[in-house]
């Protein structure tokens, strides 16, 4: 299995830290504290510096200082139905993109893992989605793919009897989720090729001449084989499909009304429009709050992706 | 003429249907392909069309190209693409001076708690960024770093140092043990043994983790959006200001789009393998 701690065996054995000297200590920590210390100060501060307006009443747009308010505004954002919308609806966008686009990864890798004329041309193609840059592919497929009027799909979908639909304000939190999808299916579908081409082929072989079905073998031995690289795909989709925000900034402004408004723009929104930094923080504490109890687990996949831990993949 | 060794002619149905099959996979492929691609194609041609005839009913496919959109493009996106380079290129040496060392800490000379460290780097990037958007800007406010280049610097690095250190660390676990062994018999010191062995070994492996690095950097929005007003706009933020809101504009929005992207494409189409490496986070071969 390609998946795993290649390096774990004697390199790292031979070089245990056991009964190591302060100064030994000292000498293996400190390649490391430029990152650590840079990590810590660039990510944890700002989060410690949300913890702290989340108990104040600040608004940019009102002379007033900070002052400390106790829990009202988290009080406000849990009343907040507008807050919890949003939270719904992250979940709802990022759980449906990912699965999706862990099917279509799937079945386009298991095309592209025979060999065909143009196999090379085609994967190129596949993948390009992933690599253009999400505020231009938001634009474009509101404008040029979507529009109701001179929109490519549209034409597209007129021999089957769709006319001039407005997928925007009919459809918005479909066409934010299908962009969504587009863009990372081409990602999931090179972690599963890479899986797939990992797969041993004699095993295979073996399974054939045994009379194995394709399905049948597909099932037995190339899912549970492909399992690490499935989670480590969902894993990676899910840490940046939940922050989605230029789609939902460029293709429907969170509209119509509040249908496409997820966590990342309803908190945009708190800033820079209702000036409302207490507020946000504190649906930024909250959202954080949920994050970690998501990311344990998920945390505990990653290491059993790696098979850090006992692991029994 | 029995013991000829005739190619048995019963096998040939079976192999024509196994060699049709195979074509009518690669159709599939190919059709799969196409349509992946064509949001992606309309974008390119939709870029080379006057604004009348972007705009029509039912799509013109036929059309006399012009660059006319594309010079307007490029009439308008000094400063910005100059402030995407610095951001993008800035932040990723940044992530490798940074993520080198730490990886090093992290898998070949490990300190001792390794296992804390890699997931206390990684849940950094679990926590949503947007989550703390309000407080970042009145941090740079304070910190006079609104609309400065340098923050964008700061928190692009951020954003993609965690994933690099979990990539550049995988690839130096695949360093054979004695030539890290070998190294130092020979005397090298710590940085010797990084620079001299380690990196020119990983030397792939750090172009994938650069790769991905200059896309997310490139690529990025919301900070850019919330962060910056003119002194550090960056592309993605030329392209929402160039375009109109009313009037023809779709050519135009699809030339900017076009050239906004046609980078990251390029790179990524010419180190396909590049990319894959570092996606799987350098652990899938």
């Amino acid at each position: 299995m390609a998946v795993v701690e290649t390096g774990a065996a004697p390199t790292q054995v031979a070089l245990r830290p056991r009964g190591a000297s302060r100064r030994e200590g000292w000498a293996r920590r400190l390649p490391l504290l430029p990152a650590l210390i840079y990590i810590v100060i660039v990510t944890q501060i700002p989060f410690l510096v949300t913890l702290w307006y989340s108990f104040q009443s600040y608004f940019f747009d009102v002379p007033q200082p900070a002052h400390f308010t106790g829990f009202s505004n988290y009080t406000t954002a849990f009343t907040s139905a507008a807050f919890r919308g949003s939270l719904v609806r992250s979940v709802v966008m990022t759980a449906t993109s990912v699965i999706v686009a862990m099917l279509l990864g799937v079945a386009f890798a298991v095309l592209l893992d025979r060999k065909f004329f143009g196999r090379g041309v085609a994967r190129t193609l596949i993948i390009t989605p992933f690599l253009v840059m999400p505020a231009a592919a938001a634009l474009v497929w509101a404008g040029p793919m979507l529009d109701p009027n001179f929109g490519l799909l549209n034409w597209l979908l007129e021999p089957f009897g769709v006319n001039h639909v407005a997928w925007l304000s009919t459809h918005a939190l479909g066409s934010v989720i299908v962009v969504m999808i587009w863009q990372w299916t081409p990602f999931m579908t090179l972690i599963i090729l890479a899986g797939l081409q990992s797969q041993p082929t004699d095993t295979l072989e073996a399974a054939k001449v045994d009379g194995a079905g394709a399905f049948a073998t597909f099932r037995e031995l190339t899912i549970p084989h492909l399992r690490p690289y499935i989670e480590l795909g969902i894993l990676l989709g899910s840490i940046y499909l939940v922050n989605t925000f230029d789609q939902v900034r460029l293709m429907t402004n969170g509209g119509p009304g509040t249908s496409t408004t997820n966590l990342p723009f309803y908190l945009y929104q708190q800033v820079n429009f209702a000036f409302n930094v207490g507020g946000a923080a504190a649906a930024g504490v909250i959202t954080v709050i949920l994050t970690i109890i998501v990311a344990t687990f998920a945390l505990r996949l990653f290491a059993r992706v790696f098979q850090f831990e006992e692991a029994g993949v | 003429m029995t013991a000829m060794p005739v190619r048995p002619v019963t096998r040939d149905p079976r192999r024509f249907r196994e060699m049709s099959g195979r074509a009518g996979w690669g159709v599939l492929a190919w059709i799969v392909a196409i349509a992946f691609f064509i949001p992606v194609l309309w974008m390119v041609i939709t870029a080379f069309k006057p604004e009348s005839a972007a705009e029509t009913w039912p799509p013109q496919f036929v059309f006399r190209p012009t660059l006319a959109e594309f010079r307007l493009v490029f009439s308008g996106w000094g400063p910005f693409v100059t402030h995407s380079v610095i951001a993008t290129v800035g932040s990723t040496i940044l992530v490798l001076l940074l993520g080198v060392p730490a990886s090093y800490a992290l898998s070949v000379y490990p300190v001792r708690r390794w296992r804390d460290g890699l997931f206390f780097v990684i849940s950094t990037k679990m926590l949503p960024i947007v989550a703390a958007i309000g407080p970042l800007y009145v941090i740079a406010v304070h910190t006079h770093l609104l609309d400065s280049i340098w923050l964008l610097i700061i928190l692009y690095t951020a954003m993609n140092l965690p994933l690099a250190i979990w990539m550049i660390r995988s690839f130096m676990l695949e360093v054979p043990s004695e030539l890290l062994e070998a190294a130092r018999l020979d005397g090298a010191g710590r940085i010797r043994e990084i620079t001299g062995v380690i990196m020119p070994i990983i030397s792939p492996g750090l172009v994938s983790t650069a790769l991905i690095c200059v896309i997310f950097a490139w690529n990025e929005l919301f900070l850019a959006l919330n962060l910056t007003v003119t002194n550090a706009a960056t592309m993605p933020m030329y392209l929402i200001s160039s375009v109109p809101q009313e009037g023809l504009y779709i050519a135009h929005l699809s030339a900017a789009a076009t050239v906004a992207s046609v980078p990251v494409i390029a790179v990524g189409w010419i180190a396909q393998r590049s990319l894959v490496r570092g996606l799987s986070m350098g652990a899938i071969k």
